[in-house]
C-alpha cells in the first residue's frame, strides 16, 4: 500500500511515461480550473463552427464578425472602425456584473438563477431615480445608480431569507421572481405619466452615465461610466471574498455548510447576505443599462436576457472577480457580433448556441476530471500489481 | 355560473401542458435526477410540434397533430439525453446542465427558425388540434392519461419500486441488484419525452405558431408543480391544475367588467406569485427524494 501511496504523490516520473502519455495533453487542461474553461470554450467554439457548417453556411463569416467584434477590423471591406470595440466594452459591462451576481452567490454554494430579476429591479428603480429625483449634475446619476443596487438588493436578499427561514429552493423562487419583477416593472413604468405601452419620457441629462471623452475615444459608441462601476465591482468582489470575514463565512458555508457551522458560522446570515449582494452587483447591470445605453425608460416587452447569460459567464469565470471579468468580456464579444453574424448570412442565435454549449460543457468538466482520475487510479493499480509481483518474486529468489 | 362553467375548457387547456411536463419531472426527481431542463426541452417540443404540423397539415390532415404530437415527444428525448448523460453517467451537477440546455433551448430552435423559415419563428400553420365536445382539446385526456400511468408504474409495477429506490438510497438500490445508471437514465429520458410532449400541447393548443415566447415560464411552473405536490402524482396533479387554472385565469379576467380597473400585469403576475407562495408555504426538504440531486458515486455507502 505505502507503495502505491507514494506513486500517487510524487510526480513519478515512470507513472508518466508507462501509460499516462496519451492523456498527458488532457492533465495540462486539467490541472486548473481557468485551464479548463480555456478549453470548454475551444469546444463551444469548434462545435458552433460545426453546427454552421451542418447547416450549408460559411463558419468564416461567424470569425469575421468576431474579429470586427473584437478590433474594429471590416475584413470583408477593409475599413476600422474603433466604434465597434467601444460596443464591445459597453455590452460587456452588464455581463459581467449579472456573471459577478451569480459567482457571488455560487460562492456561497447557492444557485441564483434570479440574476434577471435583480437586474429589472435596478433598471426599473433606475428610471424611476432618474425621472423623479431632483435633477442635480453628479448627485442624481449617483443617486440612481446607489438606489438601483440597493432596491435588487432587497429583491435578492429576500430569496436568502426565504431559503434560510422556510428552506424554500432558491432555484424556484428566484425563477418566479423573474417573472414577478418582470410584470410589475412594466406596470409600474406604464404608470408614470407620459409614458406609452413601450417607453417614458425622456431622462434627463444629469441622470445619465454618458462619458463624453470615452464616446470621443470611440468614435461615438455606447461607452460610459458604467464600464468603470464594472472594473470597481471585479475589484470589489475579490476583495469581499479573499479578504473580508464575510468572505471567508461565505466560502465557508458554500464548500461545507455542516463544518461551516459546526465552527460557528451562522449559514443563515450567509444565505441572506449573499443573495443580497449578488442583487446588489445584478442591480448596477441594470442601473447601467438603463442610464447608459437609451435616452428613456423602457417598458420591457420581454427579458434582456443579460441574467441568464451572467450564469454562463460565471460557471467559465470559475466565480473569481477577475474570471468572471475575463469570462464577462468573452460573452460580450459573442453578444456584439450577433448582427454582424446576422448581415454575413449566419443567424445569430448560433451565439446563443455557443453560450448554452459552453455551460453544457462545464458541466461535464467533474465528469472529465473523474474520468482523468480513473484512468491514473488504473495506471497505478497496474503498477502497484507489477510491483508487488516483482517483490515477490524477489523474496521468492532470495 | 355559467361563466364558471365556461372557462373550464380553458383550465383543462392551460392545466394540461404543465400536467404532463410535471409527470414528467416528477419521474426524474424520484429517481434521483432533478430535472430543471423541463422549460428548455418543452421549447424543443413546441418547436418541433410546430415545424412539423406547418409542414405536414396540407397533406395528413387531422393525422397531422398527432404525428407532431409523437416527433415533439421524441426530440425532448434526444436533448434529455444530454442531461442524462451528465449528470448520470459523468456525477455533474444537475442544475447547471439542466441550465445548459435551457439556454440552448433559447438558442437552438430560433436559429433552425432561420434556416428553415428566413424568420425569427416558425410559420403559423392554419389549424392547430381541433376541441372535442365541450370545448375541451384532447390533450387534457392525454393529461389524464399520462396522470395515470405514471401513477400505475411508479406505484403498481416493480419497475416503479425500483426507480423510486433509486432516488431514495441508491446505494441500497444498487446492492439489490438494482441497475440504478439504467433507472436513471430511463426516467431522465421519460421525462425528456413527456417535457416534449408538453411543449407540443401547449403551441398546438394554445397558439399557432412557435416564438421566443411560447413557452414563457411554464416549465418552470411545472418544476415547481413537482415540489408543491410533495412528490406524488396525486399532489402534483392537484398542483398542477391549481396553477394551470391561475394561467387561466390571468386570461380570462382581464375581460371581466367589474375587474377593468386593474392592469392586465396584476392578472399575469398572479401564477408566479401563487406558485412563490405555495413554495414558501409548503416548503421543507423532508418531502422530496432523499437522493435527489446528488450524483450516484457506486464506491460511497
Amino acid at each position: 500500500m505505502a507503495r502505491i501511496d507514494r506513486a500517487a504523490r510524487g510526480p513519478d516520473s515512470a507513472v508518466r511515461s508507462r501509460s499516462l502519455d496519451a492523456f498527458h495533453f488532457l492533465d495540462i487542461f486539467a490541472a486548473s480550473d481557468a485551464r479548463m474553461s480555456v478549453l470548454v470554450v475551444l469546444l463551444g467554439f469548434l462545435a458552433g463552427t460545426l453546427i454552421i457548417l451542418a447547416v450549408g453556411r460559411n463558419p468564416g463569416g461567424m470569425f469575421a464578425a468576431l474579429l470586427q467584434a473584437m478590433t474594429g477590423w471590416d475584413l470583408t471591406r477593409g475599413v476600422w472602425n474603433i466604434r465597434y470595440v467601444g460596443e464591445w466594452l459597453a455590452i460587456s459591462t452588464p455581463l459581467i456584473l449579472t456573471g459577478l451576481s451569480m459567482g457571488f452567490a455560487a460562492r456561497a454554494g447557492l444557485f441564483n438563477i434570479g440574476a434577471e430579476g435583480q437586474y429589472i429591479v435596478g433598471l426599473t428603480i433606475a428610471q424611476f431615480a432618474a425621472l423623479y429625483l431632483p435633477q442635480i449634475p453628479v448627485v442624481q446619476v449617483v443617486l440612481a445608480v446607489a438606489l438601483a443596487a440597493a432596491g435588487a438588493a432587497v429583491w435578492g436578499g429576500i430569496v436568502g431569507w426565504l431559503k434560510a427561514r422556510f428552506n424554500a429552493s432558491e432555484v424556484v423562487a428566484t425563477i418566479m421572481l423573474n417573472y414577478i419583477a418582470f410584470f410589475l416593472s412594466r406596470w409600474v413604468t406604464m404608470a408614470i405619466p407620459g409614458a406609452n405601452t413601450y417607453k417614458t419620457p425622456n431622462l434627463p441629462q444629469s441622470a445619465q452615465l454618458d462619458a463624453g471623452f470615452l464616446q470621443r475615444l470611440t468614435n461615438g459608441s455606447n461607452l460610459n461610466y458604467g464600464f468603470f462601476i464594472a472594473i470597481a465591482s471585479v475589484i470589489a468582489f475579490w476583495w469581499i471574498m479573499e479578504h473580508t470575514r464575510t468572505g471567508f463565512a461565505l466560502r465557508a458555508t458554500g464548500m461545507n455548510r455542516d463544518a461551516a457551522l459546526a465552527s460557528g458560522i451562522k449559514a443563515e446570515r450567509s444565505a441572506v447576505t449573499s443573495m443580497a449582494i449578488a442583487g446588489a452587483f445584478a442591480g448596477l447591470a441594470g442601473a447601467i443599462v438603463a442610464l447608459g445605453s437609451f435616452g428613456y425608460g423602457r417598458v420591457l416587452s420581454g427579458f434582456d436576457n443579460y441574467g441568464f447569460n451572467g450564469i454562463a459567464v460565471a460557471l467559465v469565470g470559475n466565480s473569481t472577480g477577475f474570471g468572471v471579468g475575463i469570462a464577462g468580456l468573452l460573452f460580450g464579444l459573442l453578444a456584439s457580433a450577433q448582427p454582424l453574424m446576422q448581415s454575413r448570412g449566419i443567424p445569430k442565435e448560433i451565439t446563443l448556441i455557443i453560450s448554452g454549449l459552453v455551460v453544457v460543457f462545464v458541466s461535464l468538466r467533474a465528469g472529465f476530471r473523474m474520468l482523468l482520475a480513473w484512468r491514473r487510479r488504473a495506471a497505478l493499480a497496474v503498477m502497484a500489481t507489477k510491483a508487488e509481483s516483482e517483490t515477490v518474486q524477489g523474496e521468492i529468489d532470495a | 355560473m355559467r361563466d364558471v362553467l365556461l372557462v373550464i375548457p380553458s383550465i383543462l387547456m392551460m392545466a394540461a401542458p404543465i400536467l404532463i411536463a410535471a409527470m414528467g419531472g416528477l419521474v426524474s426527481e424520484r429517481s434521483g435526477i432533478v430535472n430543471i431542463a423541463l422549460e428548455g426541452l418543452m421549447g424543443i417540443g413546441a418547436f418541433t410540434a410546430a415545424t412539423a404540423h406547418y409542414f405536414m397539415e396540407g397533406s395528413l390532415g387531422g393525422a397531422s397533430v398527432w404525428v407532431a404530437l409523437i416527433l415533439a415527444a421524441m426530440a425532448g428525448l434526444t436533448v434529455s439525453l444530454i442531461h442524462a448523460f451528465a449528470s448520470v453517467s459523468l456525477g455533474a451537477d444537475q442544475v447547471i446542465s439542466g441550465t445548459g440546455i435551457n439556454l440552448l433551448a433559447i438558442g437552438v430552435p430560433v436559429f433552425l427558425a432561420q434556416i428553415i423559415f428566413k424568420m425569427e419563428r416558425t410559420q403559423p400553420f392554419r389549424i392547430g388540434m381541433m376541441p372535442g365536445p365541450g370545448g375541451v382539446y384532447p390533450t387534457a385526456y392525454i393529461a389524464l392519461a399520462v396522470v395515470l400511468a405514471t401513477w400505475y408504474v411508479l406505484y403498481k409495477r416493480p419497475v416503479g419500486l425500483r426507480l423510486r429506490a433509486c432516488g431514495e438510497h441508491p446505494q441500497a438500490a444498487a446492492g439489490a441488484g438494482i441497475d440504478v445508471v439504467a433507472m436513471r437514465y430511463a426516467a431522465v429520458m421519460a421525462s425528456g419525452a413527456l417535457a416534449g410532449l408538453a411543449g407540443a400541447c401547449l403551441v398546438l393548443t394554445q397558439t399557432i405558431q412557435y416564438t421566443q415566447h411560447t413557452i414563457n415560464g411554464a416549465g418552470f411552473i411545472a418544476l415547481a408543480a413537482v415540489s408543491f405536490g410533495r412528490w406524488t402524482p396525486k399532489g402534483v396533479t392537484g398542483s398542477s391544475i391549481l396553477f394551470g387554472t391561475a394561467v387561466a385565469l390571468a386570461i380570462y379576467m382581464v375581460n371581466v367588467e367589474s375587474l377593468r380597473g386593474l392592469p392586465p400585469e396584476f392578472f399575469s403576475v398572479l401564477p408566479y406569485l401563487i406558485t412563490l407562495g405555495t413554495l414558501v408555504a409548503f416548503s421543507g426538504k423532508d418531502w422530496a427524494p432523499r437522493a435527489a440531486g446528488k450524483p450516484f458515486d457506486k464506491g460511497r455507502s
